[in-house]
């Protein structure tokens, strides 16, 4: 695993005439799943820069008290838009439109999805969804301010333009269902001979169970922002107390689904790790039934604890005890996850690769993401940070430290795969500690704001904040330098890194025995499974 | 899914029917909940205006609503019938079949059109200043009244656009005896329309 460029070439694999040469239309029309996933990839990340230089400006308006950059008004689109675009347009469909496309055919020794036109659609779907989301910035009544949550009544009286937003949401989301429907039959029908259910790497478990939830949930917010947007148009009054609608109503039915959403965000980014862990310590994974099925506990659990995020807004005290007890289920088979990780890396021979580090970087900001969560889920203590920085605070350590740095390993542990290159590991080395550390010094003061009482979605807050909002925004210019570095690099060794091989990482699962990149049809015969996904040494006929 | 030239080249396309089978019924499941977020909100308004639900009820065309639950369900037996024609391999009167699910569809769409028309002319349309005078729970009755029926007819719109598209795949031979499941998951997802309406029937129409 050297750094040194080297003059020899990879095979074009997929990237070459047969899958369809390097014609922009050959791309966007291309039914081949490893180009429907780089698709993926390249739109994901593109909203993700986006997403983030929003969030920067919102904290540079914070580095000091008072009003600097953008009015109140602006900056309620502000946050708004990054909510809409980090969770609907980066994170939601995150993992498994990018890494799942690319690699579930791979891992289970497929020719591709069981349907490709389908799947290709489902990206063209999303990229209707993205547009119209952008589209709203700038037309109709202006950005809207309503928080990526679209409260009512707010979301019904306010005359920015939700109602374009709302819709871009709902057609993400059949988007996201698509894919899921695709993923599920494609596990069920298209394994390799020999492949059992419990023959799966865990990735795709993880997958599986994301697309149950993708399937079970999406359609009830779809329907929900529906009834928003006719509410506005056409008066339905069923959010509105006015007309004897309920608000209360609509947030049960945003969170039926949106929680779920929230284990659509993790849960392939648990599939991930489980993936890179083994490899690098070169042992089987400890727990495999234990972590297959935590996921699908935790796609089940999930699935009842939306309540967790009404505590304050208006619920018998029966319904609260009942969800906040459902969640705290929820850190049972989390829990089991990661003592199964540790477990795996006992006593194995550890080599600290950036997958690995960014592996590592997910298990300490995922941990202190899940603790803070209980805090929240926990009656008494979240009337003391309901709305508060702390939220701020953990949804980031979760959803950023989780997912966010589960997809930065991923892209590193599979850009060999990818690319037919190498990462350099000295510069992505120094990438990963300037996002780690900016991380912590972004958002560990966000927990202590909140503690100390800063509500969130302010523009503007007390002198007696400041020290911590001023250390908050420091450390958003230290991520953003370690995020530019990190993406400049995968870009320059994608193309210029020294050649991979097969196997460059001694990963056991199939998509290391084709080539890198692999061809159109992914395997040169087809495959035959004969052990599980983690043991070593055992031959794997493909 | 097949005639994927651009990418896959000259490669065989992958045809699967259990496959086909499985991913439209996870399809219909997704449909289900959709409509299920609906029946929640109408549970929920009910519970809660029981009477105004009666009273507004009451003003429903129940003969239509009757009617027209008549030719969803015939549209479906025939719609079945067109299915296992083609599974036996006569062509004729799969097609025969199902254009006369077509012509029913069409039929539920025109008397709806019907029903739908006589409420909005008593000024019973939601945002309405005669709803706006009447009890709240009466207005929230025909909000869910024609969300929930406009969503059955969208579908139903959209069963028709499909059965179209495959009538005439039939007609060209590209559905077959030999590969009838698009025809198949298409009567699946038409007995999922009949299916809604049969639950929106006594919701709506039976409750005064
Ligand atoms: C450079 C990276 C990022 C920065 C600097 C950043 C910063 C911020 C800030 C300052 C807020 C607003 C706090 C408030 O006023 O209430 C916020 C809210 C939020 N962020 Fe981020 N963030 C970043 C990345 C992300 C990522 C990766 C995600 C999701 C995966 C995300 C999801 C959200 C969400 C959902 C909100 C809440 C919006 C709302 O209140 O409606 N952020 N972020």
């Amino acid at each position: 695993m050297t750094d040194k460029a080297s003059g020899a070439t990879p095979p074009r694999g997929f990237y070459g005439p047969e899958g369809g040469g390097g014609g922009l239309l050959s791309w966007v029309f291309s039914t081949d799943h490893k180009r429907v996933g780089l698709l993926y990839l390249y739109s994901l990340l593109s909203f993700f820069a986006i997403g983030a230089i929003l969030g920067l400006t919102m904290r540079a308006e914070l580095l000091m008290p008072g009003q600097q950059l953008v009015s109140p008004r602006v900056y309620n689109s502000l946050f708004t838009l990054h909510g809409v675009i980090m969770i609907f347009l980066f994170i939601v469909p995150g993992i498994p439109a990018i890494m799942g496309n690319f690699m579930l055919p791979l891992q289970i020794g497929a020719e591709d999805v069981a349907f490709p036109r389908l799947n290709l659609a489902s990206w063209w779907v999303y990229m209707v969804g993205a547009f119209l989301a952008v589209t709203s910035l700038f037309s109709g009544g202006g950005a809207p301010d309503t928080g990526w949550t679209f409260y009512a009544p707010y979301s019904i009286r306010t005359n920015s333009n939700v109602s374009l937003a709302v819709l871009a949401a709902f057609i993400l989301g059949f988007s996201s269902v698509l894919t899921g429907i695709n993923f599920i039959t494609t596990i069920h029908r298209m394994r390799a001979k020999g492949m059992g259910f419990f023959r799966m790497p865990l990735f795709v478990w993880s997958l599986y169970a994301t697309s149950w939830i993708q399937v079970i949930a999406t359609p009830v917010v779809g329907i929900t922002l529906v009834l928003v947007v006719l509410e506005r148009l056409l008066g339905i009054g069923f959010f509105d107390p006015a007309a004897g609608g309920d608000p209360i109503l609509y947030q049960h039915l945003f969170w039926i689904y949106s929680h779920p959403a929230v284990y659509i965000m993790i849960l392939p980014a648990m599939g991930v790790i489980s993936e890179i862990l083994p490899t690098f310590s070169r042992r089987t994974i400890f727990g495999y039934k234990a972590i297959a099925m935590s996921s699908m506990a935790i796609a089940g659990v999930g699935y009842l604890v939306w309540g967790h995020h009404m505590f304050t807004t208006g619920m018998s005290d029966t319904s609260r005890v009942v969800f906040s007890l459902m969640t705290f289920l929820v850190a049972i088979p989390t829990g089991i996850k990661i003592f199964n990780w540790v477990a795996t890396l006992y006593r194995g021979s550890i080599s600290l690769e950036s997958p690995m580090l960014y592996a590592m970087a997910f298990i300490f900001l995922f941990s202190i993401g899940g603790l803070t969560g209980l805090v929240n889920g926990a009656l008494s203590t979240d009337i003391h940070v309901h709305d508060t920085y702390f939220v701020v605070g953990h949804f980031h350590y979760v959803m950023f430290g989780g997912t966010g740095i589960a997809l930065f390993a991923a892209l590193h542990y599979w850009l060999p795969k990818i690319s037919g290159r190498m990462v350099n590991e000295k510069k992505a080395k120094r990438a990963f500690w300037l996002v780690v550390i900016g991380f912590n010094l972004l958002y560990f003061p966000m927990l202590v704001l909140g503690i100390m009482g800063m509500p969130r979605r302010y523009h503007d807050y007390l002198p007696i904040f400041q020290t911590p909002h001023v250390i908050s925004t420091i450390g958003s210019w230290v991520i953003a330098t370690g995020l530019v570095l990190m993406f400049w690099n995968l870009w320059s060794s994608a193309r210029r890194g020294a050649l991979a091989g097969n196997n460059p990482w001694g990963g056991t699962t199939l998509e290391w025995q084709t080539t890198s990149p692999p061809p159109t049809l992914n395997f040169d015969a087809p495959v035959t499974v004969t052990a599980g996904p983690y043991e070593r040494g055992e031959g794997r006929t493909a | 899914m097949s005639d994927t030239t651009l990418a896959h080249g000259a490669h065989a396309p992958h045809k699967d029917y259990e496959g086909a089978k499985t991913g439209m019924w996870i399809f219909l499941f997704t449909e289900l909940l959709l409509f299920g977020g609906l029946f929640l909100v109408y549970s929920v308004y009910r519970t809660l205006y029981t009477h105004d639900f009666h009273l507004a009820a009451g003003h429903l065309n129940v003969p239509l609503g009757v009617t027209n639950t008549f030719v969803l369900l015939t549209s479906s037996l025939t719609m079945v019938l067109s299915v296992t024609a083609l599974q036996k391999g006569d062509r004729q009167s799969a097609l025969n079949t199902l254009g006369w699910t077509l012509f029913l569809a069409g039929l539920f769409l025109v008397i709806k059109f019907f029903e739908w028309s006589a409420k909005i002319e008593h000024g019973l349309y939601p945002g309405s200043p005669v709803l706006k005078s009447l009890p709240a729970g009466e207005g929230l009755f025909y909000g869910l009244y024609f969300v929930m029926t406009g969503l059955h007819g969208f579908h139903v719109i959209v069963g028709m656009i499909l059965l179209s598209v495959i009538a005439f795949q039939v007609k060209s031979g590209r559905v077959h005896q030999g590969d009838f499941v698009k025809l198949e998951n298409a009567g699946l997802y038409w007995h999922l329309v009949d299916l809604v309406w049969i639950f929106l029937l006594p919701l709506f129409y039976l409750t005064n």
